[in-house]
């Protein structure tokens, strides 16, 4: 019986982590292939990486998007860490009753679904053009404004923050810190860990993120990663080698971030999720 | 706005408190109230608006009555609902039962099980999307491999027959999502402590009856939290219907969040009709919470 549950358990996992890893396998070792060869379900790697990755960067401006994707995710991931952590950390250290009033509206806005927000967020942006074209409608700004501040960052950080040591806070007052450096010295470097799983959480979604830049952004060449992608997979003949790479390349940053981050990840999710 | 007057050599520490904290905290409040709060009101206003474009004129409740004779947005509701009703279940369901399964202490590989539970995650849903939807093309990889195994002997239009590509977007969205609903069971798990499982164990206590008699019951506060933001993203669903199906054949796979950009973005655009169709989902989303809620919080 307890041999029989075993052989169930490993070999559930295993069909599980198979199925789980079999798109991935797929992907890259079709970024190798011919198209025809991926057509014909060729599984096996083959020779055709360079060449498929030569007509990659001659069809389309890849570089271009990733480096667009790289500037809007570090600059978004940088702000929402300072504005979240600012915020939870304010909530729970300097705590009112009218401070918690403000803390609840504001993770009410958890709830409010995108999709009721792009149309009037469109239009300020489109306002906003007329007057000032740096932030309006087509510009970085416009992407990250309205996505770097999320209630979850601010809740995440003040969960963390009741598990904050508060000795250390008096100490540091002791040591004649201001209450903003006690914030900056103390309390940002003892949660080194809080703030990888918020900041890879942050990458990732500001990476892939889809539907804001497919409205805010028109012209080609603000383009990101997302979106160009999304544009190769939707044409009428497509080169399955060429898009394939494209996808591979399109998920290293993410993949990356994740694999190197992995411990602090979970660490700070079980920190947190409690 | 107070500024402590200056000459006070030890300001009094209540007052002094209160104020440093509201410096902390509003950056974030004032970009909630911005970037959430406002447009939030910006789109009640506008779903009592009519008008193409920027002409808009104020019409009371007739985006309201047009929401029910509209057979679009019906279709979407109804698409929407399938996908909620057989997809969030299926996913809890299973991201349980692995992390049930790979709490077992004296598992091996655990670390490898985990990592590639979790790593649909890391994909983008647009790159994720991709994939699947040529891994279930007609002459996809799906068809190839289940006819060669004799499973089907024709090929299934995964992405052009109506019934199978709402069966695609499922199975889609179970593989990216189901992982990341794990994760959040596994850490509560773990947090478990070990000796109320052997207490049952002593008292005979199958492992049937321990997983509905405790389990269960102890992760209940986040069974409640993933169903919510599962219930959410659901009721939001986009980038894969876009990239996989396109919303079709026909309207058969379209989601009310696309309906919504297609009615702001693509068709001449009626800015507030598309308002009306988004308050629908915040309804929606409000209900369907507080049922949740209800369901979950006999206590």
């Amino acid at each position: 019986m307890a041999k029989l549950k075993r052989t169930f358990t490993y070999g559930f996992l295993s069909v599980v982590s198979l199925a789980s890893i079999f798109p991935f396998l797929w992907m890259i070792v079709s970024a190798t292939n011919k198209s025809v060869d991926v057509t014909k379900g060729k599984l096996l790697p083959g020779g055709y990486l360079v060449e498929n990755f030569r007509k990659l960067v001659d069809s389309i401006d890849l570089w271009h998007a990733m480096w667009n994707s790289a500037k809007i995710s570090i600059i978004t991931t940088v702000l929402a860490l300072l504005v979240g952590s600012l915020a939870g950390y304010g909530f729970e250290i300097y705590r009112t009753k009218a401070k918690d009033a403000v803390f609840t509206i504001l993770l009410m806005s958890m709830m409010i679904p995108f999709a009721a927000l792009m149309v009037p967020l469109y239009q300020m942006f489109a306002t906003i053009s007329r007057n000032f074209s740096v932030i309006g409608v087509n510009t970085l700004p416009a992407v990250i404004l309205p996505t770097f501040t999320t209630a979850f960052l601010i809740f995440f950080f003040r969960q963390s923050a009741k598990m904050f040591p508060k000795d250390l806070l008096e100490a540091g007052r002791i040591d004649g810190l201001s209450e903003i450096g006690l914030f900056f010295r103390v309390f940002m470097p003892t949660m080194k860990t809080t703030y990888s799983a918020a900041g890879i959480i942050t990458f990732m979604s500001s990476w892939n993120s889809y539907l804001w830049p497919l409205i805010v952004l028109q012209s080609p060449e603000k383009k990101t990663i997302p979106l160009l992608i999304s544009n190769l997979g939707s044409s009428y003949s497509p080169d399955y080698g060429i898009i394939m790479l494209a996808v591979v390349i399109s998920t290293i940053p993410t993949a990356l971030v994740f694999f190197f981050m992995q411990k602090h990840f979970v660490a700070g999710m079980t920190g947190s999720v409690k | 706005m107070k500024v402590a007057k200056p000459g006070i050599s030890i300001p009094h520490r209540g007052s002094r408190t209160k104020l440093t904290g509201w410096w902390f905290v509003i950056i974030a409040v004032v970009m909630i109230a911005a970037f959430y709060f406002y447009p939030m009101i910006q789109a009640l206003l506008l779903s009592f608006k009519t008008g193409k474009g920027a002409n808009l004129h104020y019409t009371g409740l007739d985006n309201y009555k047009r929401l029910f004779s509209d057979k679009t947005f019906l279709t979407a509701v109804k698409n929407t609902f399938i996908y909620l009703i057989i997809q969030v279940p299926i996913m809890i369901i299973l991201g349980m039962f692995i992390s049930v399964l790979l709490n077992d202490r004296n598992l091996k590989f655990k670390g490898f099980f985990r990592t590639a539970i979790f790593l649909p995650c890391v994909t983008s849903l647009v790159a994720y999307s991709i994939i699947f939807k040529y891994l279930f093309g007609t002459d996809g990889l799906v068809n190839l491999g289940l006819t060669k195994l004799h499973i089907i002997a024709e090929p299934i239009n995964w992405i052009t027959d109506p019934f199978w590509a709402k069966v695609t977007i499922i199975i889609a969205i179970t593989w990216r999502w189901t992982g990341y609903n794990m994760i959040f069971y596994l850490s509560s798990l773990q947090n478990i402590d070990n000796s109320i499982y052997e207490a049952a164990r002593i008292d005979g206590a199958s492992a049937f009856r321990q997983f509905f008699t405790i389990t269960i019951p102890l992760l209940k506060p986040i069974i409640l939290f993933t169903s919510i933001t599962s219930t959410i993203g659901t009721l939001q669903l986009f980038d894969e219907i876009v990239n996989i199906t396109k919303g079709g054949p026909g309207q058969s796979t379209m989601s009310i969040s696309q309906y919504i950009y297609n009615l702001s973005f693509k068709y001449s655009p009626d800015f507030g009709y598309a308002a009306t169709v988004s308050y629908s989902i915040v309804i929606m989303i409000i209900i369907l919470s507080f049922v949740q809620f209800k369901v979950a919080g006999d206590k």
